[in-house]
């Protein structure tokens, strides 16, 4: 059964050139740039600089249409839930009300809330672009040298590794694993009460450890026979050298970081205020 | 096999292994429980196990590198509040009960009631505390709304790890029992 | 000029820590440079140990007692450890997908360069070399889910060429690989060996395909110890072979019916080699003087299946209109190279895909729209890893599974449970734990919790890979009983012999089409058909031309009868 998932497709832009550990960076840098601020001047700044990178990336549309569909799910879903929760927490925040209608009962629309909304939207939608671009134009074969060139201990950085190697073999031993158990007559639809669902999913889990656990011994020891872990570093096959363009793409993420820092905590507070009079 | 240190070849595979097994339950083991946007989340069983087989480095390693990969792959950017969770229930269940001889065979009533509370422990740390705490802070999310996910979900993992995971381990256990007690019968 | 003992084995014992008997004993053997030796011996014979002695996984990873000694290039094994052993022998392990760590070929044979902390440079040079040795170097960048079993293995070898070790190891080559790919792999570790002068090591059972080119000794390993080193012709001629219940070539199984001597003048360790004479005489009277011919039992058809198309992905077809029938009690083979269509197909008829279009029939009515667990309790699907099937950890419990799911009462289910285990050869273990069961008994357990809900069809996907000798005569006769009750039996496999003998009709798919529907000699007589399912020619076939007989698939036939006859007689 095919089942969409991100993947890595092999095109040559600047920002396929880029290594692996520049790509990491960035993207770890920016998402914790975007996580600390609030600050709706630089979130806006932001996306419309992730959106011409993605451009420049040229990755093709269906390599990530059914992601955006999840992430729209996702959105609506969360906004929801949040104006539920808390129609006015952007009146708290802001220290002002501005109404536009009412609904029923303690629910009204703001300004206020809706700016608030869109900030929170914002923050999701600055990371995505970002996130996706890193999926789709690193090399997966690449990733755990990134890891480690990083900083990242090359053990846990090989692990990362074996994880993305595992992932179809282990979707093709579940797929297996739940038909012939469906065919047995294990149902874990809703067809059955939830204490049977539970241990019929229990039945499915079990062999699936269990071949886990032997493949786990299996491929530990064919990676002693082949030298695994003895010395204190490891180099990496498809490491790729640092050019001119990764050393300007981290002089880049570096400036965004600290401009988007200082913008955002200069008035003493994460949130850039529009209401204030 | 080298025991003595942290991470040994063993360790490092099964955070391999076991992250992959995250993924993939974190896509395709989510069962609806008829409760309305609650799933029961097999994924979570599976990290409980394997913290309970492999300790505190790798529970806390494949709750990282399993939910960051199968938000990246599937969903398109990590949801990182919850992907820092999901390694705290693998690092506390890991430190509390992987003193426990699964290998041994040993998972009696004993083992039950400590791998559980392990999980609770870990699980509402994690879902009560961490993860709307890091919504907060990160996302500026409200604080009713995080409180409530985080209930539901701390509450239907428990449920989960209690249920399918328990099972899980017991019938690891008997994978591991001695065999020289065994005899044909006519 | 005598060549230095790279090996030695003196007095070496060793006993597996949770064991109460020692599984070698009193090993003496020892393997010069440059040398090419065959280690045989059945399951549970010791021959893996034996193995893991040299490469260092005992006690390393395996723990247990050694006494006695083993030097491995003059060192003390003990000594050298794990680590000093993995710069000196090289292991080609059994499993190409637990090897195979790297996410692409290229990384994969790097593996051992980057954990030496070689250079990016000098690593390149290495894995191109390497990758060229061994025919791999067109597919660098591809990942294991794009090989064939061959492909990964070819990876594995150059990922151990790359480590410039004195000893290669193959630990079972051709376990999961198809006939002609195993003779590819023989054919290349050959050519690997001629070109680098290293000592090579197989360890195997499948003696025949072994031998399709030259070894310079066979070791017979049989219950912990050295039943056999010697030579091949002269094992060969020798009863040896019998004695360790390992199977000899085929063709020397036809000559010695048909009364022909083998000794070590006649060069029978190869069909090319051994030298005939008179013996094509004897051949030709023995063909001519076992003339029955087999009683066709007319099967009412059970299951249809008519026009049958199937895609994963839409315009990405990988069933083609496939049409056959099958009879009730009948034994079928279906047979093709990874990616034909088999399992698609065993897939399609158990419901877990829905075909794109056709129809599967079964007595005649359409069952397209009944449910997986429906038509469960008509077919029963097998997969070849038992591990794969078993959710409970007691045998009673697994094989109750699926009547307990579908509401039968207690008493009733350990009534049916008990018969079933009965016929399965399992009752005196029904309250064993699974875990303590062999692989063989294993599978026997899921084809016992698939017989409960008394299927008239049965699906296995290779039945009898992994298994010696012994365990694959005693699951086919298992089969043939079952089929004899009328529950028809179809079995995904590539082992010909397996086909020959218990099959009454091979299907062969390639490229998502049935290519031949016919008697398996008959198939497998046809060279074309053959190549497109990636089997090979059996030595029976050339020994019937080599001896002159024009209807080789006849002789064949008339050989499986009359073996049958002599090995129940």
């Amino acid at each position: 059964m095919k089942v969409k998932m991100l993947s890595y497709t092999d095109l040559d832009t600047p920002i396929h050139r880029l290594t692996g550990a520049t790509k990491l960076l960035f993207f770890v840098l920016w998402s914790v740039s975007a996580m600390i601020t609030y600050d709706t001047r630089v979130l806006v700044v932001m996306l419309l600089f992730s959106l011409f990178v993605f451009k420049i990336s040229r990755v093709p549309f269906q390599q990530y249409a059914f992601v955006l569909y999840f992430i729209l799910i996702f959105f609506v879903l969360n906004h929801l839930a949040i104006f539920l929760f808390s129609p006015l927490e952007g009146v708290s925040i802001y220290g002002t009300r501005h109404d536009i209608f009412h609904i029923a009962g303690r629910y009204t629309v703001t300004w206020e809330q809706l700016f608030y909304q869109l900030n929170i939207a914002l923050k999701y939608a600055v990371v995505i672009p970002m996130a996706l671009l890193f999926l789709l134009t690193t090399d997966p074969s690449e990733f755990a040298a990134s890891l480690n060139r990083i900083g990242v201990n090359y053990r846990i950085a090989y692990s990362v590794s074996l994880a993305l190697r595992y992932i179809p073999d282990i979707q093709r031993d579940y797929e297996n694993i739940s038909f012939s158990a469906q065919a047995r007559g294990i149902d874990t639809s809703r067809k059955e009460k939830l204490p049977t669902r539970l241990k019929n999913i229990a039945a499915i889990l079990f062999p699936l450890i269990l071949t886990s656990v032997e493949r786990i011994d299996k491929i530990s020891t064919a990676m002693e026979l082949r030298g695994f872990g003895r010395g204190s570093r490891r180099t990496w096959y498809s490491l790729r050298p640092f050019t001119k363009s990764d050393y300007i793409a981290l002089a880049l993420i570096i400036l965004i970081a600290a401009a988007s820092a200082v913008i955002t905590f200069y008035d003493g507070s994460r949130f850039y205020n529009i209401f204030v009079e | 096999m080298a025991k003595g240190k942290i991470l040994s070849i063993k360790t490092i595979v099964a955070i391999g292994i076991g992250s992959a097994l995250f993924v993939i339950l974190g896509r395709f083991g989510s069962i609806p429980t008829g409760i309305p946007n609650t799933n029961i989340e097999t994924t979570y069983a599976l990290l409980a196990l394997f913290a309970l087989l492999y300790g505190p480095t790798a529970g806390v390693l494949i709750g990282l590198i399993g939910h960051t990969l199968k938000d990246a792959i599937f969903y398109g950017s990590p949801w990182f509040s919850w992907v820092i969770a999901s390694g705290i229930v693998g690092l506390v269940i890991g430190l509390i009960a992987s003193r426990i001889a699964i290998h041994d065979g040993e998972f009696g009533k004993k083992e039950i009631i400590r791998f559980n509370i392990a999980q609770i422990a870990a699980n509402a740390v994690a879902w009560f505390v961490v993860a709307p705490i890091l919504d907060i802070a990160i996302y500026a999310e409200p604080a009713n709304k995080v409180f409530t996910q985080g209930l539901i979900a701390g509450a239907s993992n428990i449920v989960t790890v209690a249920v399918i995971g328990t099972l899980l381990a017991i019938a690891y256990s008997k994978t591991r029992t001695k065999k020289g007690s065994l005899t044909k019968q006519a | 000029m005598m060549n230095r003992a790279v090996i030695e084995f003196t007095n070496f014992s060793f006993q597996y820590r949770a064991q109460t008997e020692p599984t070698l004993q009193d090993i003496n053997l020892t393997i010069y440079e440059g040398e090419k030796v065959l280690i045989v011996g059945p399951s549970g014979s010791g021959k893996s140990t034996l193995a893991h002695a040299i490469n260092g996984l005992i006690p390393a990873t395996y723990p247990g007692e050694i006494s006695g000694t083993l030097r491995v290039m003059g060192q003390d094994q003990q000594e050298l450890g794990i680590a000093g052993l993995s710069e000196r022998v090289g292991t080609v392990l059994q499993d190409p997908d637990g090897q195979f760590v790297g996410l692409t070929v290229g990384e994969d044979i790097a593996f051992k360069l980057e954990n030496d902390a070689v250079s990016q440079s000098e690593m390149t040079g290495k894995v191109t070399e390497a990758a060229h040795a061994v025919d791999i170097y067109d597919f660098l960048g591809a990942s294991p889910q794009e090989l064939s079993g061959g492909q990964k293995q070819k990876t594995t070898l150059a990922g151990v060429l790359v480590g410039e070790v004195d000893i290669l190891l193959f630990d079972e080559p051709l376990a999961s690989l198809d006939p002609y790919t195993g003779t590819k792999t023989i054919e290349l570790i050959d050519r690997v060996q001629q070109q680098t002068g290293k000592t090579v090591i197989i360890i195997e059972h499948r003696l025949e395909d072994v031998l399709h080119r030259a070894v310079d000794r066979i070791i017979v390993i049989n219950e912990g110890r050295i039943a056999a080193d010697l030579p091949a012709a002269e094992l060969l001629s020798s009863g040896l072979l019998q004695e360790a219940g390992i199977r000899e070539p085929l063709y020397l199984t036809v000559l010695k019916y048909a009364g022909c001597p083998i000794t070590p003048d006649i060069k029978p360790e190869h069909i090319e080699t051994i030298v005939l004479e008179d013996a094509a005489g004897k051949l030709r009277d023995w063909y001519l003087a076992n003339d029955e011919q087999p009683e066709y039992l007319d099967c009412p058809p059970v299951l249809e299946l008519r026009d049958l198309s199937f895609g994963y992905e839409k315009n990405h077809p990988v069933l083609h209109g496939v049409s056959l029938k099958l009879g009730k009690g009948e034994m079928v083979s279906i047979a093709g190279k990874n990616g034909a269509g088999k399992s698609t197909v065993s897939k399609l008829i158990c419901g877990f895909y829905r075909p794109s279009s056709g129809s599967i029939l079964m007595n005649g009515r359409d069952i397209g729209s009944d449910s997986i667990k429906e038509r469960a309790s008509r077919i029963g699907f097998v997969m070849q890893n038992p591990n794969h099937m078993i959710s409970k950890t007691m045998i009673f419990d697994e094989v109750a599974l699926g009547l307990k799911v579908r509401g039968m009462a207690e008493s009733d289910i350990e009534k049916r449970v008990h018969e079933v285990l009965q016929v399965c050869g399992l009752y005196p273990f029904r309250n064993w734990p699974v875990s303590a069961l062999s692989y063989g008994q294993k599978k026997r357990v899921t084809i016992a919790s698939i017989l409960v809900l008394q299927p008239e069809i049965i699906i296995l996907d290779e039945p009898t890979a992994g298994q010696d000798y012994r365990h694959y005569n005693e699951m086919m006769e298992f089969l043939l009983g079952l089929s004899k009750q009328g529950i028809t039996v179809i079995m995904i496999t590539h082992d010909m012999h397996l086909m020959l003998e218990y099959a009454q009709r091979t299907i062969v798919l390639a490229d998502g089409r049935k290519i031949a529907d016919d008697r398996p000699e008959r198939v497998l007589s046809d060279k074309a058909i053959i190549h497109s399912a990636n089997l090979k020619e059996t030595s029976l076939y050339r020994l019937a031309e080599r001896a002159e007989i024009d209807q080789s698939s006849e002789f064949v036939r008339r050989f499986i009868a009359f073996d049958r006859e002599a090995r129940q007689g």
